[in-house]
Formats: C-alpha cells, structure tokens, sequence
C-alpha cells in the first residue's frame, strides 16, 4: 500500500497492540479507551523541532478535520511527561502527547518503529480503525513532515462502506 | 500526492495572464517568518518572468502557532473584495513585525477599506474560504510554508531566484 514502508512496521489489517502511558504527569492514555473510533498514532522523534515545518502544529490545525471523522489525534515520542507538557504548552497543541518514555520506546518497539540508536520512534503514523485494526500507516524519513494528505485518505477510506464484492442476500 | 489539488481557478487570487506559460501557487501564512522570506524571491521571480508567470496566493495559516495569522488572512480577503488583494498581501509581508488588530485595521484604512470591512473579516466573514485554501492545502501534501507548486507540481527546491528560474526554464525546454 505504501511504497515507504520500513521493513518492521506493523502492517495494514493487523490488530494495533494495545498500550498504557503517560498523557500528563498524573494521567493515563490506553488505546482501549479510544476503541469505537478511527485512532490516528503519530509517532515522533522529539519535541521542539522547528515551529513552521513541525508535524505537531500542523496536525494541531487540522483537528477539525480529523474531528469531522471523529478521528483522534495522538502524538507519541520517548520524551518524558514534563517535556510534553511544557512542548505542548508553547505550541498551544489540543490533543495528547504520550510518552514512551519508561521502558523507553515500548511502543515504538511494540510498532515496529524504534530506532534504537538514536532512542527515539521513526516519524511513523499509523490509522486504526474503531474495531481496532491496523487500517493504514505509514514511516516517514525523518527529517520530512509527512503532512495529513495521507491520514485523511485513509479516514476517507474508513468512512466509505466497503463496496460489496457478491450479489446481495 | 505532491499534485495540487484543486487546481488554480476563479476562486484563486493570481497575478499575471490566465494563459501564462507558467503557474506558480504559493501556500502560505503571512505571519510564517519563511514566507517572509520568501516574499522578495517570488516579487523578483515576478519581474524576471513578467507576462510568462501567473502567480497564486493561497492561504496555510497556522493560525495557534502565529496568533494574528488568521485575522491577517482574513484582511487579506477583505481587501480582495475591493480588488486590492496585491497590495494586502504585499501590505502584510512587508510589515510582518505589525500584524495586530490596530496595525490592520491602519492598513485597510490606507488600502480605502473601511473599519466595518475589516471589523467583519475578523469576526469571520471569509473564514470558509481560508478554510477551503487550507484544506486544498492538505490534500496536495502542503505539510508547512510557504509550500509551492510550479504547474501544478510540488517544487521541493530552494527558494532563491537562481534556483527557481532554472527549474521554471527547464520546465519550458520539456515543454518544447
């Protein structure tokens, strides 16, 4: 489906692993709280990148958008809940930012999208849907903004029934 | 994905000839200090290429991380409706230091825009056409600003006149 596909990340139709971690110093995220609605998972490599061309602002634009699927928006790098906080802050981002922060990049590991070098996620996104299925995702390089062009296909795409492929009963 | 869509038509602010051989669409915010950067490239690519180029103002703000970008937007609109959009947009790129509500309004007075015109673009009268240029935006892969398509095509290169004047010549050889 997606020509940049990295070799280890979880693939379309696959069931999304469940997580547990940090929204803010005293809150929880699961994934299981978001069940019954499209999820978009971006995961990142830090916080403060440059404000013009970082993903997080852009993406904290098109909230509406993502809203009118009634799609949630979350951010997830191994920065710690503090550095969220205060990232979060200053860009005046309205969604949550999970850290993977302890064991460090669990969940990126869990995706399929770890680097372990660097200690930090790929620039990876990934759409799942309300039964919660891998629908899309997608592994950016990561010095590119992969922009939404490709997450509002995918939310296009769940929102269209299936086509049906036999004659109907 | 790094095709425009939707394409350049009546909805669009552009400046040059319909026909012109080459069209350039910008995304971008006018409080975005790249875009600023921006400005005088594209006023020289302008002059280099005259009548060849049409060029296309759409608008990307990103309206948390700039505060006054989405009332400059919207001033920009207003002045449209008087059939003076250059001049707002040159307006606000060359005074990306005053985009306060009180430095607009200043502006809209020099442009003959009167204090209700304004007051209404703030309140949000040209906000479903931002919208619209912004969701344009987001489906041809516009991921920041300014971001720009040459005929219809992202153009990933460096913003400098040398740069884009070549791309813009080689296009025409492969058009030939």
């Amino acid at each position: 489906m997606d020509q940049q596909h990295s070799g280890t990340a979880l693939a379309p139709g696959q069931t999304a692993p469940d997580f547990t971690l940090p929204a803010t110093p005293d809150q929880n995220l699961s994934l299981s709280d978001l069940k019954g609605a499209p999820v978009i998972l971006a995961f990142y490599p830090a916080d403060w990148s440059p404000v013009c061309g970082d993903q997080m602002a852009l993406y904290n634009e098109v909230l509406p958008e993502f809203r009118h699927y009634g799609a949630q928006l979350v951010g997830i790098s191994t920065d710690g809940v503090w550095c969220h906080s205060a990232f979060a802050a200053e860009r005046k981002l309205h969604f949550p930012l999970l850290a993977d922060f302890e064991p460090k990049g669990e969940v990126a590991r869990a995706y399929g999208v770890y680097r372990a070098h660097e200690g930090t996620s790929e620039r990876a996104l990934f759409v799942i849907d309300s039964a919660g299925r891998i629908a899309w995702s997608h592994v950016s390089p990561v010095g590119i903004n992969p922009g939404a062009d490709g997450i509002l296909g995918a939310l296009d795409q769940l929102a269209t029934p299936p086509q049906p492929t036999g004659v109907a009963s | 994905m790094s095709q425009l869509n939707p394409p350049v038509s009546a909805d669009d602010h552009a400046a040059g000839p319909e026909d012109a051989p080459v069209t350039l669409v910008e995304y971008g915010d006018y409080e975005c200090p790249y875009c600023g950067m921006a400005y005088p490239v594209l006023k020289a690519l302008q002059e280099a290429l005259g009548s060849r180029l049409r060029f296309v103002f759409r608008n990307f703000p990103l309206t948390e991380a700039h505060p006054h970008a989405s009332r400059a937007a919207a001033f920009a609109e207003a002045a449209a409706t008087i059939g003076r959009f250059w001049e707002a947009h040159d307006m606000l790129y060359e005074h990306q230091d005053a985009l306060d509500d009180r430095s607009l309004l200043a502006y809209g007075h020099a442009l003959g825009l009167d204090r209700a015109a304004v007051l209404a673009a703030f309140e949000g009268a040209y906000d479903e056409k931002i919208r619209r240029d912004f969701r344009g935006g987001l489906r041809s892969g516009v991921n920041g600003t300014p971001c720009l398509f040459i005929n219809g095509r992202r153009y990933d290169g460096p913003v400098d006149l040398d740069t884009l004047v070549d791309s813009i010549q080689r296009l025409g050889d492969s058009y030939a």
